[in-house]
């Protein structure tokens, strides 16, 4: 069985120039904070990340920000970000990136819908508004529905708290979040856990992700501290 | 007179029944939570991905992995459940969440909500609201009547759009606003005010009901 065990710098390396790139997380809860340090350090650019904030000041994908690597933010909220939140011409990193707004269930299904094998959703969310701008609208039993398009992605960076050796994912409490649909929607998929165990040490019972999703995994991370 | 904020905290709580299914939004619809009447028994719902949302963390006492939507470390009642976003979005679009209380940038009297974004000053995004709104089976805005005296309730919002025809209820300091056909309608009034003054701080017609009752908080 091929060895998924690396260190995040190793995990990181094929991560080139304008890739895209998808980050689990929610208000910096189970974000995988140590690949994108790595990610960071490695320097890659005009990357294209689909997430579900924009993390914090200089925290989760707002390191990212910072580092000038980000060219589109595909997101639902990212008042967190104060950064993002009131760009400003005097911060050119965040200020000229594309900022692309989604409705969070809309963004989790449309991420649901690469990952599942299926064309799109159908959604009365964003009808009316900003969100419905040049997008097909669809009748089913005389209602209306937006069609919204599926979201996939080169890589997804995610966080779990115990994996074993093979991929198989547990992740804590609201640390779950968008990691789960995350991990079935890109092409490679680098799992970061504060624990790994040898294969057969979860119970097949409390897995929440199947190891088939997961490339590679980078143990010993931190708990996360906001 | 009672803090503003606690007046309006106190009267969303009433509208709780006991079994409902409830999400709170950021702020003043989060402190009603801490006024819900004896006897009723419900289950608070966090969109990131936990039904049975208990109290904020004690210092000292927080768990790294277990936040609001918000962000700030809270707890998790007995019995409470953890999920992804998928299911906690398809909990939310898909009716099974009663009531949604949020707050508002702007609600016109066709039950039309703008709350996400100011075009060019502040743009924090739609989070979950656009699903919150659209799915829930009651959605009660609950926010100060204006803002520092700029009218927040109008004949049509300005600002874009969260969704379209979805409130049914406003909650102020000044009193309980229901959307109808024929726009505003006026069912409570906090003494404390008048209807000239509550007149004065709309920016759109109100009707009044023949049955006007003090608020309750």
């Amino acid at each position: 069985m091929k060895k998924k065990i690396v260190t995040a710098e190793q995990a990181v390396e094929c991560i080139g120039d304008g890739a895209v790139i998808m980050v689990g997380g929610f208000a910096s809860i189970g974000t995988p904070e140590e690949l994108i340090d790595a990610l960071v350090k490695k320097g890659s650019k005009d990357l294209t990340i689909i997430s579900c904030d924009a993390g914090r000041a200089g925290l989760g994908v707002g390191k990212l920000l910072r580092n000038g690597q980000v060219k589109k933010l595909i997101a639902s909220h990212v008042g967190l970000n104060t950064e993002v939140a009131y760009r400003t011409p005097d911060q050119p990193e965040i200020y000229h990136v594309e900022y692309v707004l989604v409705p969070q269930g809309t963004l989790a299904e449309c991420i649901r819908a690469a990952g599942c094998g299926l064309g799109g959703i159908l959604t009365p969310v964003g009808l009316g508004t900003a969100v419905a701008e040049g997008k097909e609208t669809v009748r089913v039993k005389g209602k209306e529905y937006l069609l919204e398009e599926p979201f996939s992605a080169d890589f997804a960076l995610i966080r779990g708290a115990i994996a074993d050796h093979a991929g198989n994912v547990i992740y804590n409490m609201t640390a779950r979040n968008f990691n789960t649909v995350m991990a079935t929607a890109a092409e490679h998929v680098i799992l970061c856990a504060e624990e790994i165990v040898e294969i057969g040490a979860i119970d097949p019972n409390h897995v929440m992700t199947p190891a088939l999703f997961i490339d590679s995994i980078v143990g010993g991370v931190k708990p996360c501290r906001i | 007179m009672q803090d503003i904020k606690a007046i309006i905290a106190s009267r969303v709580a009433k509208e709780f029944r006991d079994g409902d299914t409830v999400n709170l939004g950021i702020g003043v619809p989060t402190m009603a939570a801490d006024f819900i009447p004896e006897g009723v028994d419900i289950m608070l719902q966090s969109e990131n991905g936990l039904l049975g949302l208990g109290p904020a963390s004690a210092c000292g006492e927080e768990q790294f992995d277990l936040v609001n939507a918000g962000g700030a470390y809270v707890t998790a009642t007995p019995g409470a459940a953890f999920f992804d976003s998928v299911m906690s979005f398809g909990i939310i679009r898909g009716g099974h969440v009663d009531v949604t209380v949020l707050g508002a940038m702007e609600v016109d009297e066709t039950g039309n909500l703008a709350n996400w974004c100011i075009p060019d000053k502040f743009v924090p995004g739609m989070g979950g609201a656009m699903d919150l709104v659209v799915g829930a089976k009651k959605v009660i805005i609950a926010m100060q009547h204006t803002n520092k005296g700029k009218h927040k309730l109008l004949k049509k919002c300005t600002l874009p759009l969260t969704a379209v025809g979805v409130v049914h209820m406003i909650i102020t300091e000044m009193g309980v606003l229901e959307i109808t056909e024929e726009g505003f309608f006026l069912t409570e009034i906090n003494p404390d005010y008048t209807i000239e003054q509550i007149r004065a701080a709309t920016g759109a017609e109100i009707k009044v009901s023949s049955s006007l009752k003090d608020m309750t908080v």
